[in-house]
């Protein structure tokens, strides 16, 4: 108990301070997942509108797969990527493996599904309520697309967030991709497994409020900024 | 906004990377970092050498995997059979012994196997097998594993015989004696880890100084002719320093809890 309350003091100063080494591996914490999740959001929401504006032999097969690989085992990937951008692995020329290009990577991959499913869910029932419209306006299907992202947009940001936390949390993928390189890899999760593992607890947990700060303001950045939550019922 | 953000974002991290020129991947041993020692030497290597290394901080096992996949210009490690079998097959061009260190025997401040009063490391380990305590192996085939198993077989008496008192975690060696703290177990331990971790609980040393704990530390450069990518050139002025004498005042002047931990013997 007495550690939590070490941590806590701990983090305080450690914030306080601008100590510039926690500041450099929290911006690299937050460049590697928004980046991911970026990508992933690039992928995942065209995706999901088309599964949902259209139909065809695999559609249910996809959309089943998608949900299952919501739980995909971090360290799962961390090691398939890991071969693949090993020198000796198919595409090792590129010389992508200990950088954060490649946790990048890693982390788009464990993303991805989760966000499209999510994504995927909410349009199906927005798709219920707008289908004889916009089939009677006769758009394209480029512009139901269109419509529908916009107007799920909430959802969209609450499947956004879920990967962001998702993502920024994550220690098994990028351990293994990134190497926990000091100066070049570290981030917050590799660096509490660090400091777990020299035993220094206080300081590990230090690092641990850090994160959940934050995962935290970057969830009120988002409402704020979406102006969601306010005024009254809808 | 968010691009804004990114750009920003990147800037920063591309200066922090590409402020230094050489870079060298060294795949290294967790109880060379654990024990605080890479912070002691690194710095000064990378100052006097204008070169940036980055540390894989893995097991020994490893640390050869990720050698033999190229993915390093080069390793320390401390296992010399697997290092000779790794010269053997080509994958290193030469073994240089660095430096050494001792394992010891870490277990409850209690001693309730009496370890302590044992007659050599082969005597502690009957003790061990025979008293109901706690063992926490690391289960990972790092270096201190392969020499646990080693003083198992010398023995003759297989481990996990013990039974559920006989605890693999797989784990590095800080994360293992974290285990033996909560589970108040005996733990096979190098001397400098176990002197610079944070968390000992009701633990501490046992046993120690037999011939058998000798814990030697080398530096395998990666062979050019494997992996053509690796920066020898570079590896070479590592080795270079790691055997001058100022790595040797460094290495030797390395005190934790005023106990010398390292000693140089690179030749």
């Amino acid at each position: 108990m007495n550690e939590i309350l070490q941590g806590l003091i701990q983090a305080f100063w450690l914030v306080l301070s601008f100590d510039s080494e926690l500041i450099t591996i929290s911006l690299r914490s937050l460049y590697v997942t928004v980046t991911a999740l970026v990508i992933s959001a690039l992928i995942a929401f065209p995706l999901a509108a088309f599964l949902v504006v259209t139909r065809f032999t695999f559609r249910r097969a996809i959309v089943v797969t998608l949900n299952a690989l919501m739980g995909l085992p971090p360290v799962v990937v961390g090691l398939i990527v890991y071969i693949l951008f090993s020198r000796s692995g198919p595409l090792g020329v590129l010389g992508l493996l200990y950088t954060t290009s490649a946790m990048i990577i890693a982390q788009v991959i464990i993303i991805t599904p989760l966000i499209t499913s999510i994504a995927h869910q909410s349009m199906q029932e927005l798709w219920s309520d707008y289908r004889n419209l916009l089939i009677s306006i006769n758009i394209s299907k480029m512009q139901r697309v269109g419509t529908l992202m916009w107007d799920s947009k909430r959802a969209l940001i609450t499947a956004c967030l879920a990967g962001f936390g998702r993502g920024i949390g994550e220690v098994g993928a990028i351990m293994i991709v990134g190497g926990n390189i000091d100066n070049a890899t570290r981030v917050l999760t590799t660096a509490i497994s660090l400091e777990t593992s020299r035993g220094d607890f206080a300081l590990a947990l230090a690092l641990g409020f850090v994160l959940i700060s934050l995962a935290m303001s970057v969830s009120f950045a988002t409402h704020w900024f979406g102006k969601t939550e306010r005024g009254d019922l809808r | 906004m968010i691009r804004a953000l990114l750009i920003g974002l990147m800037l920063v991290l591309l200066q922090v990377t590409s402020a230094m020129a050489g870079k060298v991947r060294l795949a290294v041993t967790s109880s060379f970092h654990n024990s605080g020692l890479s912070d002691h030497l690194i710095p000064h290597i990378e100052a006097d050498l204008e070169i940036d290394i980055q540390l894989i901080v893995v097991g020994t096992g490893q640390a050869i995997k990720l050698g033999e996949n190229g993915d390093v210009d080069a390793i320390l490690v401390h296992s010399k059979p697997d290092e000779e079998e790794f010269v053997k097959t080509g994958f290193a061009k030469h073994r240089r012994e660095i430096m050494f260190n001792e394992y010891v025997i870490v277990g409850p401040s209690s001693d309730p196997a009496q370890i302590a009063s044992a007659k050599n490391l082969l005597d502690t380990f009957h003790k061990l097998s025979k008293a109901k305590v706690n063992f926490v192996s690391r289960g990972d085939f790092s270096g201190t594993h392969k020499k646990e198993i080693e003083i198992w077989r010398k023995i003759i008496f297989d481990p996990k015989d013990i039974g559920s008192r006989y605890i693999s975690v797989g784990s590095s060696m800080g994360k293992a004696i974290n285990i033996a703290v909560a589970f108040d177990a005996y733990i096979l331990s190098d001397k400098a880890t176990w002197l610079n971790h944070k968390n000992k609980g009701n633990l501490a040393i046992q046993f120690e100084g037999d011939q058998l704990l000798h814990n030697q530390y080398s530096f395998l450069p990666i062979n050019k002719k494997r992996h053509s990518h690796v920066e020898s050139k570079l590896v070479e002025k590592i080795e270079e320093w790691l055997t001058s004498e100022k790595a040797k005042n460094l290495i030797n002047s390395y005190i934790i809890e005023n106990t010398r931990v390292f000693t140089f013997n690179a030749n």
